[in-house]
């Protein structure tokens, strides 16, 4: 019986975990630019790996496994949010965005006015 | 070139979370091992030298835990959230750049905010202005400024959370000031 309840518990957080993958995926193919598609990329991965590494945890029922899998998704949690800031970052910078689907953009006034001080305080471009 | 000597109790917590780690990869909490992990932390933490982490010197558990359980239950509705946005909208999605200004000056405070919103889904940090601690965020299904506000009282809540954790004296105090004259004008109206 407890063996069934866990096989239970372990086949439906597998399901939970595949699904994040999948909604990763669909994420991918369908938002328009860059910026969108890395929120589909990097998030829904985190929920997906803490299912898995609990259903890992709850197949093997031992306490001496239990702080690997978590120091694994701390170390996870830490370096998903640098990359995806990295490439974000990077494609704002380098316009790899369609302004055309951003309803606010409040980002763009900041770097406008930052660009007119530099050219009055050097009007020659150099 | 010289550099500055780290005092032993500012290392401490690094070192403490490298024998953590030692001690959960060997899968094996024994005393021997953790001394030996020890000893390898402290050389690491000294023959590869970052600058200090400024801790603010205190910890609240209790709001840690409650921190914990918001971050994950945020973290699934928005996944799911996210998940939904893809298969309804998809291309024709609208986001917006929103500025978000954090109240405490402190880079860890706002490293740590960064770092929570962004692993929610659905705002990504694209710039960090550190002069003015604020913060620039790609937020998903945001067309309206009424949506915007929403997004900026959200993180500014998350920041709350975290000064109760894990903030200087003086962050907490302009939480203090900032919870009063909500309350005079509740009062007041």
């Amino acid at each position: 019986m407890a063996d069934l309840v866990s096989d239970v518990m372990v086949a439906s957080l597998m399901i939970g975990g595949a699904l994040m993958s999948l909604a990763a995926a669909v994420g991918l193919l369908r938002f328009p630019d860059l910026m969108a598609r890395m929120h589909a990329a990097t998030k829904p991965q985190v929920l997906g790996l803490l299912f898995f590494l609990l259903a890992i945890a709850v197949q093997q029922r031992s306490w001496q496994v239990l702080p690997v899998l978590l120091v694994a998704w701390i170390f996870q949690i830490l370096t998903v949010p640098v990359s995806a800031h990295m490439v974000g970052r990077a494609g704002y910078r380098t316009k790899h965005l369609r302004k055309d689907l951003l309803s606010i953009d409040e980002l763009d006034e900041v770097v406008e006015r930052a660009a007119t001080k530099r050219r009055e305080s050097d009007p020659a471009g150099q | 070139m010289t550099r500055q000597r780290i005092p032993f109790i500012t290392e401490l917590p690094l070192i403490i979370w490298l024998v953590i780690v030692w001690g959960a990869l060997w899968q094996d909490f024994s005393l021997g091992n953790l001394i030996f992990g020890a000893l390898i932390a402290f050389a690491v933490a000294n023959l590869f030298y970052l600058p200090p982490v400024e801790l603010s010197g205190r910890f609240n558990p209790l709001y840690a835990a409650g921190f914990a359980g918001r971050f994950l239950y945020k973290l699934v509705v928005a996944s799911f959230e996210v998940f939904w946005l893809s298969l309804r909208y998809g291309p024709r999605l609208k986001n917006a750049v929103v500025a978000v200004k954090l109240r405490s000056p402190s880079d860890l405070l706002v490293t740590a905010t960064g770092h929570a919103i962004s692993l929610i889904p659905g705002s990504l940090v694209v710039e960090v202005d550190r002069s003015t601690s604020t913060l620039y965020l790609h937020c998903l299904n945001v067309s309206t400024p009424a949506e915007a506000d929403r997004v900026r009282r959200d993180v500014r809540r998350t920041e709350e959370w975290l000064i109760r954790v894990m903030g200087t004296r003086e962050d907490l105090a302009i939480l203090r000031t900032e919870e009063r004259f909500e309350k005079e004008r509740a009062a007041g109206t």
